[in-house]
Order: C-alpha cells, then sequence, then structure tokens
C-alpha cells in the first residue's frame, strides 16, 4: 500500500512537470541567492542578466565529467555563439570546499570565457530544483527560463544554439 | 518478478498519460511552485559468485529510495517541503532509513535587510570546519538542522548569521535531548565594500569568524568500551570557533582558515579530552591558459557532532573534506580518501595549462593538460606521560604540535591528465594515475589486516562524433596492483542521439584476483531517455562492491546484482 501512495505522489510530481507551460511552473525571474566569483568575492543571483539577449546558466562540478565535457564542446564555438547571438553563458559550478579553490585555475587552465560562479554549498541549485547535473537553462532576454534540460550528450549545443537564434527571432520555444 | 512490472507500468503510465489542463488560479498570481523527484527502484536477483544468496537478500527484492520536494515562492516569503520514501532502503543505505514521511520543510521571508527561515535549512560557515549542514541523495547524506535561522545584511560588505536547531538523524524525532541542540554563530566582512576609499583597490580582502556551540544532556555517563563501563565526565557544552580570509591580489588568490575546538569525548576519537584544531590554506595563481593551486590541511580531533555516541557519518556539526582529486572514472575511484577526522597532514597541488588552438603545442585544435599530485600522512603523536598510551580513552589522548607530520603515509595521488580535439569529429582523454592507499586506516580495518596498496591505473576515454546528433564513446581502463584484489581492466562503449537517448555497455574484468573463482566480470547495460529535465534510465547487471564518495563523505556500497530503473524530474 505505501509502495503505491508513494508511486503515485512521484508519478503526480512527474506530470506536473510535463505540464510545466502552466503559468505558475515557469521561473518568471531567477531566485536571489548568494554566490561568490571565482575568486570568492560575492555575487547575488539576480545580476545575472544580459542586456535583454538570451542567457545560458548550467550547472556543473570539476569532478563531473560529463559536465566538463559539455562547457568544453561549447567553449569551442562560444565565440561565434557569442558574435552571433549575443548569447551570454553563465556556469555555475557546485563544487563543495573540497574543490571550490580548483575552479578558477582549471576554468583558466581550461581556456574557458563563461562567468563562472560558485555555489559551494548548493544554495542556488537547490532554489532552482536541479537534481543531477549537468544541468542547462536557458533564459529569454527577459529573464524568464523557456527550457531546460538534464544531461549532455555531443550535439546538444547545437539544438540549444538553435533555440537561441529562434529567441532572437521572436519565435517560441517548445 | 510481478511487482516489478507493476511498479514499471506504473512509472512509465503516469509518464505517458500526464494531465495537461491545469490552470493556475487567481490567488497563485504572482506566485511560482517549483520542485524536483528521484526515484531509484531496484529488482536485486542471487549471485553466488559474489556472495548474494536467498539469505541475503531476505525475500526483500525489490527496494526503492525516491524523493519528491516542491517549494512555493511569492513575493518575498517562499516555503516548501520534501517528502522521502525507502521502501525498503536499497543495499547500502542504512535500514534506519526504512519508511516514509517529511524530514524537511521549512518557510522562509526574505528582503535586503534581513532573511528568516523556520524549518529545516542547510548553511555554511566559511569553508565549513565549524559548521555545515547539507544533503547528498546518492549518499543517503542529510545532516540538515531543524530550527531557526536569521540572516542580516545590515550594510553592504556585511552578513551576520544566527542559526539555532537540532540536527537530522534518519527518522528518530528530537525529543528530551536525545541529540545536542547546535547553536552557530557567524560573521562575514568584504572590506573592499565596507570602504568605499577601497572599492576599486586592486587587493581585495574578505574576513570572517563562527562561533558553534552543541549542547548535549548529560555530564556523567556510563561509557561502554572493550567489554568495561567507564563512568566519564563529560563536558555538555562543546564549542568550536575559529577565523578566515581571503586575499586577493590580482591574479593571486590566497584563503586560510582556522578552527579550534575544545575537549569532546567521543565515540569516534576514543572518548579522549584532548582539545582539537583545524588549518586549511590554498593558495592559487590563474590567468587565461594557466591555473596553479597548491593547498595544505591539518586536523587534529577534529570530529564535531551533535550526539557524541555516533560513529558513522550521520550528524556531523562541521564538514572535513578531502584535499586530494575527486576521480570519476570506475578505477580511478577504486580506491577512494576520505579525511581521518582523528589526524592527519595533507598538501596537494595541481596545474592546469591550456595551450589553444594554432598554437606549437595546441596544433590547430587546441590541447589541455592538467597535473595533480597529494599526500596525505598520519599526525606525529607523542604520549602525554609514560603511563598512558596514545589515544587511551578517558586521558588526554597524546600530545601533537602544529603541524606535526607522523610517518605514516595515508594516501597519496599523482595523475595526469591529456584533452585532446583530434579533429571535428575525434576527440579523446588520456590520464595515467598512481595510488598509494592504507586501507587499514582508511577502511578502518584493524592494522596489518589489508596493509597498503601500491596501484597503477590508465585510462583512454575517446569520443567519435558519428552525426551531429549521434556520438560513440569508449573507455578503456586498467588498474595493476600486486595487492588487494589484484590487476583490472575495464571497457564502456555508450552510444548517444542527442538530445534524448543513450545506451551503454560497461564491464569491470578482475583477471588478475589471486583467487581464481574471483575473476569475475562485472558487467552493466544501461539505456536511458532525457525529456527535457526528466530523464528515466534502466539499467541490468552486477556492480562490485566499493565505496562511493561525494565531497569529504564516503558510503560503502556492497555488491548487487539485478535491475535498477533511475526516474528524475525536475519543473
Amino acid at each position: 500500500m505505501k509502495k503505491i501512495v508513494c508511486l503515485l505522489c512521484l508519478s503526480l510530481v512527474t506530470s506536473f512537470s510535463l505540464i510545466a507551460q502552466e503559468s505558475v511552473f515557469n521561473y518568471k525571474h531567477l531566485p536571489s541567492v548568494k554566490l561568490k566569483t571565482v575568486k570568492g568575492l560575492p555575487f547575488i543571483s539576480d545580476s545575472i542578466t544580459n542586456n535583454g539577449k538570451p542567457i545560458i546558466i548550467s550547472f556543473w562540478a570539476t569532478w563531473c565529467k560529463p559536465c566538463v565535457r559539455e562547457l568544453t564542446t561549447i567553449s569551442d564555438v562560444y565565440d561565434d555563439w557569442v558574435t552571433e547571438t549575443g548569447v551570454k553563458l553563465y556556469a555555475i559550478s557546485v563544487d563543495d570546499s573540497r574543490s571550490m579553490t580548483l575552479v578558477g585555475p582549471l576554468v583558466n587552465g581550461k581556456g574557458w570565457d563563461y562567468t563562472v560562479l560558485l555555489d559551494p554549498n548548493s544554495d542556488f541549485k537547490r532554489a532552482m530544483n536541479v537534481g543531477p547535473i549537468p544541468h542547462t537553462f536557458l533564459l529569454n532576454g527577459k529573464g524568464e527560463v523557456v527550457y531546460q534540460h538534464t544531461s549532455f550528450s555531443e550535439g546538444d549545443e547545437l539544438s540549444l544554439i538553435e533555440m537561441v537564434r529562434k529567441l532572437n527571432k521572436g519565435e517560441e520555444i517548445k | 518478478m510481478k511487482k516489478l512490472i507493476f511498479l514499471l507500468s506504473g512509472v512509465f503510465g503516469m509518464l505517458l498519460s500526464a494531465p495537461t489542463g491545469l490552470k493556475a488560479q487567481d490567488l497563485l498570481k504572482g506566485s511560482e511552485v517549483h520542485g524536483s523527484m528521484q526515484a531509484d527502484a531496484s529488482y536485486y536477483l542471487t549471485d553466488p559468485k559474489t556472495g548474494i544468496y536467498d539469505t541475503t537478500l531476505a525475500g526483500k527484492l525489490i527496494r526503492m529510495n525516491g524523493f519528491t520536494e516542491v517549494n512555493y515562492s511569492l513575493g518575498n516569503f517562499t516555503a516548501g517541503l520534501r517528502f522521502e520514501a525507502y521502501l525498503p532502503p536499497l543495499t547500502g543505505y542504512d535500514l534506519q532509513y526504512n519508511g516514509v514521511g517529511v524530514p524537511y520543510w521549512y518557510a522562509s521571508y526574505k528582503t535586503d535587510f534581513i532573511e528568516i527561515t523556520a524549518g529545516n535549512f542547510y548553511e555554511q560557515f566559511g569553508y565549513g570546519m565549524m559548521l555545515r549542514t547539507y544533503q547528498e541523495w546518492t549518499l543517503g547524506y542529510d545532516n540538515s538542522l531543524r530550527g531557526l535561522r536569521v540572516k542580516i545584511m545590515p550594510s553592504k560588505g556585511i552578513t551576520l548569521k544566527g542559526v539555532y536547531g537540532v540536527q537530522r538523524y534518519y527518522w528518530v524525532p528530537y525529543a528530551d535531548y536525545n541529540r545536542g541542540i547546535v547553536k552557530g554563530f557567524d560573521a562575514d566582512f568584504y572590506l573592499n565594500d565596507i570602504f568605499k576609499s577601497l572599492n576599486d583597490a586592486k587587493v581585495k580582502l574578505t574576513l570572517g569568524g563562527s562561533f558553534v556551540s552543541d549542547y548535549q544532556n548529560g555530564s556523567t555517563k556510563d561509557i561502554p568500551y572493550n567489554g568495561k563501563i567507564y563512568a566519564m565526565k563529560l563536558p555538555e557544552n562543546v564549542s568550536n570557533y575559529g577565523g578566515r580570509f581571503l586575499l586577493n591580489i590580482g591574479n593571486f588568490s590566497w584563503f586560510t582558515e582556522y578552527a579550534h575546538k575544545i575537549n569532546d569525548p567521543s565515540a569516534t576519537n576514543n572518548y579522549i579530552y584532548k582539545n582539537g584544531d583545524g588549518l586549511f590554506t590554498n593558495l592559487a595563481f590563474s590567468k587565461t591558459g594557466l591555473g596553479i593551486t597548491v593547498m595544505s590541511k591539518w586536523i587534529d580531533n577534529m570530529s564535531y557532532k551533535s550526539d557524541r555516541s555516533v560513529i558513522n557519518n550521520m550528524v556531523n556539526i562541521n564538514y572535513l573534506p578531502s584535499i586530494t582529486k575527486e576521480h570519476s572514472y570506475a578505477l580511478a575511484s577504486m580506491y577512494p580518501y576520505s579525511t581521518r577526522p582523528n589526524g592527519e597532514v595533507g598538501i596537494s597541488g595541481t596545474v592546469d595549462i591550456h595551450f589553444p588552438k594554432n598554437s606549437a603545442l595546441g596544433g590547430k585544435t587546441g590541447l589541455s593538460i592538467a597535473a595533480n599530485f597529494s599526500q596525505v600522512n598520519g599526525l606525529k603523536k607523542s604520549q602525554v606521560n609514560d603511563s598512558t598510551y596514545i589515544g587511551q580513552i578517558g586521558t588526554l589522548g597524546y600530545n601533537s604540535s602544529f603541524f606535526g607530520i607522523g610517518k605514516d603515509v595515508y594516501y597519496q595521488d599523482g595523475n595526469i591528465e591529456v584533452t585532446k580535439k583530434f579533429d571535428k569529429k575525434w576527440k579523446g582523454i588520456f590520464t595515467y594515475l598512481y595510488q598509494t592507499y592504507d586501507k587499514d586506516v582508511v577502511e578502518g580495518h584493524a592494522t596489518g589486516t589489508f596493509g597498503t596498496i601500491y596501484s597503477q591505473i590508465g585510462i583512454a576515454d575517446v569520443t567519435w562524433k558519428i552525426t551531429d546528433k549521434h556520438t560513440l564513446r569508449w573507455e578503456v581502463q586498467g588498474l595493476w596492483t600486486k595487492q588487494d584484489k589484484g590487476d583490472w581492466v575495464a571497457g564502456l562503449v555508450e552510444f548517444t542521439v542527442s538530445p534524448d537517448w543513450f545506451v551503454s555497455v560497461m564491464d569491470q574484468y578482475n583477471y588478475g584476483n589471486s583467487s581464481a573463482s574471483q575473476r569475475l566480470n562485472y558487467y552493466t547495460i544501461s539505456a536511458g531517455y532525457t525529456n527535457h529535465s526528466t530523464r528515466v534510465a534502466l539499467s541490468y547487471g552486477r556492480q562490485r562492491e566499493g565505496i562511493i564518495c561525494v565531497g569529504g563523505v564516503c558510503r560503502f556500497v556492497p555488491a548487487t546484482n539485478g535491475m535498477t530503473l533511475t526516474v528524475t524530474s525536475s519543473f
């Protein structure tokens, strides 16, 4: 009996997630949470902005192989993306005390050109209801989340930039 | 088996038949509802080769861990809760989790000046050596505080925090001082924001300090130990306090935290009355294309729990992460290190270099190299007097000096990782590691049980992008050692169709085991589907026993054989 109740609960939430087009389930603005820059200085999450252009937010960690693969893949084409669409990528590292001091050197050591922020006790991750990483959000020019995706496989970056182009043309993301 | 089919069809059925007509009500205007869920359900099979018999499974063939979290926000107000179910917990998770309930709920009000949270909360002071509460679902770890938290931001650059509460211990409700009451205060000052004249200074300085106290009832207690009963006088209030700084000058960054804990006899430190000390320092240099980090840590008797009799991972008040590198590949993480809270000294250095495309070493496509070395030794300890052996119960335990390094090497790890893109379709990551692992110390066995394991590991991870959407990835791994279970080889093939499908096959083969009957293949076949933020994965196979670590906490996982369904979703 307990199993059935539990199953129903879980399914209910899954159903919720599939009707996420409805308004109460949309992020109309980002939660305000204290983050840190890679140098350890304060940064509030509502300062994640891009002058009315689309924003990509990617949750990652230094120990997460698919996360690093995703950011490395995008890094190869990031210059072109920025020039073409004006998009900006914020990479939110959820590395805790164990590895957060390695984030800055790794980002430089990989030659990544993103705005990288630290979320050492996962406060922002929790506020954005992120489970397993990598988890990527796409925000439109108004700062509303229009798409999110968990996990990474090669080629995902192509559908992501395609959606950014659609946003710039004023088309809807489904 | 019928149960499993029922479970599977239930979950898939719900996924496919989701209603679509729900409209937000007017009273919810301006509010948002978000949440996440995860369910891991396993169907276990017997596997005599790995020691799993009917008696091991005890009839509990289907097990499930699951949670659902829902958060509601309206303006400055947020509230939420998490429902958890362990029916019964998956193998490797503590059986005390068995059951269902709502272990986490809160309501919070926040302005630019103040934030008040009632209920459960996760909080961290500085680096965490004095206080950190957090949750790690894959480890079954949750030490959240339930009580009250107040944060005040009186002016730009100043944050003051106060916490007051009791920690989660599985499903055991707090009653009648059955565990400690934790109180804490933390102040953080970013001087460049506080003083206008420093706003644009090249030198940036942050200072912070914390005070944490744990009240445990009972000043005298009978402690059973090695078949004897010791009547002990115990400190009811145990405080842990210290300070930290972060200094940034140009491309350099230097962080240090120091903590001092008063005497805190506990099951972890063998009920000794010694004070505790901890120091962590980290120096980093980075500029485009180059990053260098050197860190060091000294931990002396720093276990700090809100119940002194608990020896497992629960009710930790502070956080003592390891400074060794956290490896992700299967064989590289076979012998993971975690901090010995009773005492260790460690050092770690990391270099990251990127040679950009069209440079001499980078070639047409660029090249990245990361190298890391770390070593952790025991503390140098001496007897407090001739008649007291080191660590003797009810005594001061031992003498130690500041950063006194002992001879015993607990762990050593040297590794180098090369990431190379060959052309638009091919890229690879190549890793070499060697590890020295004192299995007795790290896993808590009696000295001489397993001894120290010296291993060398090589890994090739190659990706072939067949088309824009289809990718094939291989991993070939080898681990060579003369100790423990001997040599291993592992292979993985993964096929992904962006953005939704994946199939993978993995095998780990213990071909070098000295016992011929234990030269086993540990194979896993997995497939999964991702739709936006919902992911469903099914895997079947034999899992080797091992240790899973995230951050500073590890969990032992016994060998299993069977099928696992994982569903995660967020909205």
